[in-house]
């Protein structure tokens, strides 16, 4: 794991360095939240910090690590960021869907009843 | 110099991600139910994702990267399918 | 000849970006993207109108932002552990978009960035089931989603 196979300028290094820690750093404060948030709904807010800011620092860090590596644009991490972005909220609504319609077949009082259609 | 920097950052960035999967994982057990465990699980997927694009960064090759993106694909196939049976599977008592 | 241009163009990019750019590839890449542009008319007849497509960008931008923001706001939130009881709620909003890539488009939106979810849209109502992080004023929050995204989304979706 240490081979270095890279050499990039200092200037980049801590660029990597700091997109890095600052992506896994929000990743961590993601979950962390995820444990103790107490509510299902409350804990459905917390793991879009790591799939929005988290996945999207360290993919920037690995563009900037590449890019200035080999010294060619290596833009494919955008593939990732954007496939990320797009995928997660649509699981997390249809999770969040599929508790709304557990909550409510089981009459929990926390949760909103079903709008009634207005008569036309 | 910038090799220091860089395996530093990329140990406590692995560090970091380890333990966000080990709480993850802790949800996954700790429920209460099951959409919470389907959540945990996706967070874990993720998780791993970030987890192989640092090792792309640590070791300066691009195979991580492929692999990370197989890993993404999986992951959401995985919660899409694990969701779309919480609403149709298990509801009817 | 391309029923689908954007998505045929999005197809030709990312095939480029996995594969690397050379003359080979970007034929077989717009060769790839015809025959798919083809076989998702086959599949879906109705097509997203855009009207004004040039303030796509400015809609980006403006979610990047929030994003960027929201990700400190509720990291700070959750940092700073000791909340009060019933900060968070449930919202209904009332929507006037009814386009549905617009509605798609405003759902992954306020999905994506956190403090805010996406629960349950109602066709018949017009309205939206949201859940807030951060709920300290209801009427705030609606006039936020109503002037940042909406105004925004139908201007952009005819």
């Amino acid at each position: 794991m240490t081979e270095q196979v890279l050499d990039l300028p200092l200037w980049a290094a801590v660029a990597v360095a700091i997109f890095l820690i600052l992506g896994a750093l929000l990743t961590l404060i993601g979950t962390i939240g995820f444990l103790r948030l107490p509510t299902f709904y409350e804990r459905l807010h917390a793991p879009t910090l790591g799939t929005s800011g988290g996945v999207g620092a360290i993919l920037l860090a690995s563009i900037i690590y590449f890019s200035v590596g080999t010294g060619r644009l290596v833009i494919h991490e955008i593939l990732i960021g954007l496939f990320v972005s797009i995928t997660t909220p649509v699981t997390f609504m249809l999770l969040a869907r599929a508790a709304l319609h557990r909550d409510r077949a089981e009459r929990n009082p926390d949760v909103p009843a079903k709008v009634h259609r207005k008569p036309v | 110099m910038s090799a220091i920097i860089l395996f530093t950052a990329v140990s406590i960035a692995q560090l970091l991600l380890a333990v966000a999967m080990l709480i993850a994982s802790v949800r996954i057990f700790v429920g209460p139910r099951a959409q919470d465990r389907i959540i945990s699980l996706d967070t874990l997927y993720i998780n791993a994702m970030l987890l192989l694009v640092t090792f792309g960064i640590g070791t300066g090759r691009t195979v991580y990267f492929e692999a990370a993106l197989v890993i993404g694909l999986l992951g959401f196939v995985a919660t899409l399918a694990l969701a779309k049976f919480l609403m149709r599977g298990e509801v009817i008592e | 000849m391309l029923p689908y241009p954007i998505l045929s163009l999005c197809l030709v990019l990312m095939w480029l970006l996995l594969n690397g750019f050379s003359l080979g590839h970007l034929l077989l890449g717009v060769l790839v993207a015809i025959f798919a542009g083809w076989a998702l008319a086959s599949l879906r007849p109705d097509k997203p109108k855009l009207k004004k497509w040039y303030l796509l960008p400015k809609l980006f931008g403006i979610v990047f932002v929030d994003v960027i923001r929201s990700n400190i706001a509720v990291s700070w939130l959750l940092l700073k552990g000791k909340r009060r009881k019933d900060s968070s709620g449930f919202l209904l909003v009332p929507l006037e978009i009814e386009d549905p890539t617009a509605l798609a488009i405003m759902a992954v939106i306020l999905t994506a960035t956190p403090g805010s979810a996406w629960l349950e849209y109602d066709s018949g109502d017009k309205t939206v089931l949201i859940h807030v992080l951060d709920l300290i004023d209801k009427e705030t929050w609606i006039n936020t989603i109503k002037q940042r995204y909406e105004a925004l989304l139908m201007e952009i979706f005819a």
